[in-house]
């Protein structure tokens, strides 16, 4: 089967590339767009890491085939950082200590914006929900669950230490 | 002089790129002409290779071939003893051994390639658990199987057992677990004769990779370099294996002429790399009425796996820390690792640790029952203290109070409001809640002599604008090695946090700082960063730029000044053990370690009997650690540790086929998620440690040695089902219950 055209609209950019019809979402962005922040974990859709907003759903782009991207827009975490309206999610990760190794951190940014845009103000039970299908194995998730309330509220540590 | 930096949580170094998904880890790097590598293992556990098949509707001219006669070096991945091999070459060992290497610029012909090769295989007899490994009728590893012993004698136990008031016996399994870092093992190599090899990595120990290296390629020092690029979690699973996909990415490299990228996929990682030494340990214990504990006789074997690799050490520590910090004046520790045919078992977390603290613990618990005492209250009469030994005779110098972090812990638990409660609410309850604790120690750094032999250097230099770079092969791999060394050099030399800078792990740059491993990091690599930033500032002190004190702009004058004389300003700094510390390493007595964290867990679960579900509902963590150098990373360590040790206790249950990992995949090896941690409460009691950096002592794997034994006595205290191996799934509580209700 030939490659076929595709157009999509990459973190607000249209983009029109030729792919294979059933390349993986995610090895499109990471390798044909060339966009690394979106990262693989396990490739079966159960931890996260390739997390992307797809029309503004959060989807595993490991489980997407490349066709469905046609005609979506994309949201990938280099999207998130250089969005004004984002920027204090991820200040708040740093801050509240939510990204340690940082390989499940863009998933999970991009998991904590979905829940942003619907819910500006969870609660833990809610935060919890909303990212239970992010693997993280190194915070044990407290900091993490800091960071999406810290974002929630829109405040920041500000101050260093504690 | 600046704002003090040492207990600040400062922003973490590369944090900024990590949560913008700037940070490269191996997978995001590309090299021009650079094609992929792939491994063909074997399908049995042990047998003689008699042929290697190639499907004929494959173009193999397209493709790079490696196998055991091409390796230009030695045939073996260097580690401790040189056993095991880089590819199999007449025989294999295990399940999923690499036999051939391939290498391709196309990932999806490759994957095909590797399915059209076929590896024949004449089966030998194999052996897949430690009773079978003890029994010995199949030798799949030496002379009997095994791999290393230990002895620790104090005191004498064989005259208790007649005048002791009671005597409990108990045997305790632990199954083999995961280290499930997010971001799989991957390598890129090139390769060329005038050259030599690089590497670029996921890894924790870049001196590790660089000695296989050398091994394999017959290379001196200088023709092999290897860096590592940021790294997605390592938890001891990126020690030893890596050098093994390193040697295979140059291997390709070497032999295609262009680089290669190995990257190993989800299930490749879970089926082919290390685990967590499967154990068994049997406990007999004298005890008096009064619950003074007289005697401490401790078997401990763990499974290693087919070849030897680390489990010598592993199994030292476990062997160290099986008895606990209690004062006991009589104690037999013996211990052995063994060999089977499973991919051999690596570091992971705790070292060894987590399986014979998980046995003390439970079976302190039963100790405890037999004389009719609170767990707690057994523990408190036989706490050591100053002046007192562990097993290996080490006398404790430090002014260690395990009551009180036992006293705190409960406190901050409501422990016994909360024990009575459950009580009297748990009878006729399906759903009952418990609570457990577990009192613990874990030594930092290198056990024994380990870290004389390795007399790790750092090295600190400074540019003429007064800016600071360290120079060190210790890695960052998410614990916060960047940040908390970057402060310990920052707060030295009195210079802003910013100013200073560390330079990426090299091995063509960075001096061999020893592995980051053995929660060694901020201890021992810290003490040395310290102390080679004040090597810096004594060399402007003595050219007479600085004075004893100075502002930063002053520092900075002074950088300016020397560098403008001299040149290059550095300086380093290389390990000195602590006075006073004696190792001997035939009869396993004297100071194992510098020191020791200590530390009283306290977990609450509840458990429902018709479901067997349990969760732990709270978690309370109190530890001393001495210094706190940054409260927000410290505080992740430990909560990251608990989580993966209530992984360890409850979900993360490997099925073993043949000595082959039969759940490689997520879907059915299952970690702790956002929805099962429970709320973790973390205390730190900052007691400064003499000989650590500004007071710090190591921390990374102290957190999971207690939570496993916390969490199954809690299961006990709610059910009063005993369950004495890990993990405790569903499917073991539900035998349980069976079998009490039968």
């Amino acid at each position: 089967m030939p490659k076929v055209p595709i157009t999509l609209t990459l973190n607000g950019e249209r983009r029109t590339l030729s792919v294979w019809p059933m390349a993986r979402l995610l090895d499109v962005i990471r390798q044909d767009l060339g966009l690394t922040g979106t990262k693989e974990g396990c490739s079966e859709g159960e931890c996260g890491a390739c997390a992307i907003l797809l029309n503004g759903q959060l989807t595993n782009s490991c489980l997407m085939p490349a066709l469905e991207g046609d005609g979506a827009r994309i949201t990938t975490i280099e999207g998130v950082a250089a969005d004004g309206r984002f920027g204090h999610v991820c200040q708040a990760f740093l801050e509240c200590g939510g990204a340690q190794c940082g390989i499940c951190t863009p998933g999970m940014i991009m998991a904590t914006v979905s829940l942003l845009a619907e819910n500006g103000h969870p609660s833990e039970a809610e935060i919890r929900t909303a990212l239970a299908g992010n693997l993280c194995r190194c915070t044990g998730y407290m900091r993490i669950f800091e960071a999406v309330a810290s974002a929630g509220r829109g405040t920041l540590a500000g101050e260093r230490g504690r | 002089m600046a704002q003090p930096l040492i207990g600040v949580s400062v922003p973490r170094k590369e944090g900024w790129d990590k949560v913008t998904g700037k940070a490269r880890y191996v997978d995001d790097l590309h090299f021009d002409g650079m094609i992929h590598g792939a491994t063909v293992r074997s399908s049995a556990p042990r047998g003689r290779i008699k042929a290697v098949r190639f499907d004929p509707r494959i173009s193999w001219d397209e493709f790079t071939i490696v196998q055991a006669s091409d390796i230009p070096g030695a045939n073996h991945v260097a580690l401790i003893i040189d056993d095991q091999p880089c590819l199999a070459d007449s025989v294999v060992n295990h399940p999923e051994e690499p036999v051939l290497l391939l290498a391709h610029p196309d990932r999806y012909l490759l994957e095909e390639a590797r399915r059209a090769i076929t590896i024949e295989i004449e089966p030998l007899p194999a052996v897949f658990s430690i009773e079978e490994s003890l029994r010995a009728d199949t030798i799949v590893w030496g002379g009997d199987n095994v791999f290393k012993r230990f002895r620790v004698e104090k005191g004498n136990v064989d005259t208790v057992w007649d005048r002791a008031d009671l005597i409990v016996e108990g045997e305790y399994f632990t199954g083999a677990q995961e280290q499930l870092y997010i971001e799989p093992n991957g390598m890129i190599a090139v390769a060329s004769l005038e050259d030599g090899v690089t590497v670029w990595g996921s890894m924790q120990c870049p001196y590790y990779v660089h000695k296989a290296l050398k091994g394999v390629f017959g290379l001196p020092d200088e023709k092999v370099r290897v860096i590592q690029a940021e790294t997605g979690g390592g938890f001891g699973g990126k020690e030893d294996y890596p050098s093994m996909i390193a040697a295979h990415a140059a291997l390709l490299a070497w032999k295609s002429g262009r680089p290669v990228k190995i990257i190993y996929d989800r299930a490749e990682d879970m089926v082919a790399t290390t685990k967590r030494h499967p154990s068994r340990t049997r406990h007999r214990t004298a005890v008096s009425r009064d619950g003074k504990l007289l005697a401490l006789e401790i078997d401990f074997v763990i499974d290693g796996g087919a070849y030897a690799t680390l489990s010598s050490v592993v199994l030292s520590r476990g062997t160290i820390h099986a008895a606990g910090p209690y004062e006991c004046a009589n104690v037999r520790i013996t211990s052995r690792a063994v060999a089977t045919n499973t991919p051999p078992h690596g570091a992971f977390r705790g070292f060894g640790a987590p399986q014979s603290i998980f046995a003390l613990e439970r079976h302190l618990d039963k100790v405890a029952a037999a004389v009719g005492l609170a767990p707690e209250e057994l523990r408190r009469r036989n706490f050591i203290r100053r002046g007192q030994t562990t097993a290996t005779g080490q006398v404790i110098r430090e002014n260690v109070d395990m009551a009180a972090l036992l006293d705190r812990a409960l406190r901050e638990s409501d422990y016994h409001t909360k024990k009575e409660r459950f009580a009297r609410e748990n009878p006729g309850r399906r759903v009952k809640r418990g609570l457990g604790l577990a009192s613990f120690f874990h030594g930092a750094g290198f056990t024994g002599s380990g870290e004389r032999y390795l007399a790790s250097v750092v090295g600190v230099e400074a540019t003429a604008k007064g800016r600071v770079r360290i120079l060190t092969s210790s890695t960052e791999i998410g614990q916060g090695t960047n940040t908390i060394l970057t402060q310990i050099a920052a707060e030295t030399l009195g210079v802003p946090y910013e100013w200073v800078e560390i330079a990426q792990p090299d091995t063509s740059r960075v001096p061999n700082s020893g592995p980051t491993v053995a929660s060694r990091t901020c201890m021992v690599v810290g003490k040395l960063v310290e102390s080679a930033a004040f090597g810096l500032k004594q060399v402007l002190a003595g050219a007479g730029l600085l004075p004893s004190v100075y502002s930063a702009d002053q520092f900075v004058q002074a950088c300016g000044a020397y560098v403008g004389q001299h040149g290059r300003l550095c300086a380093s700094s290389q390990y000195q053990a602590p006075p006073g510390v004696y190792w001997d390493d035939e009869r396993y007595q004297g100071d194992a370690y510098g020191t020791f964290a200590w530390a009283a867990y306290v977990a609450e679960v509840s458990v429902n009997t018709l479901t067997c579900e349990v969760r732990v509902e709270s978690f309370v963590a109190v530890q001393e650690v001495g210094r706190v150098i940054h409260p927000v990373l410290a505080t992740g360590q430990i909560e990251g540790g608990v989580a993966q040790a209530i992984g360890y206790a409850l979900y993360e249950n490997v099925v073993w086929n043949e000595g082959r990992m039969a759940n490689a995949q997520m879907t059915n090896y299952i970690i702790p998620t956002a929805a099962d941690t429970p709320p973790i409460r973390v205390i730190f009691e900052e007691r400064p440690y003499a000989y650590g950096p500004m007071g710090a002592k190591g921390i990374g794997e102290l957190p999971m040695d207690g939570p496993a034994p916390a969490i199954v006595n809690a299961i006990e205290d709610a059910t009063g089902i005993s369950l004495d191996s890990l993990p405790a799934t569903p499917e073991s509580l539900l035998a349980a219950l069976v079998e009490v209700h039968a």
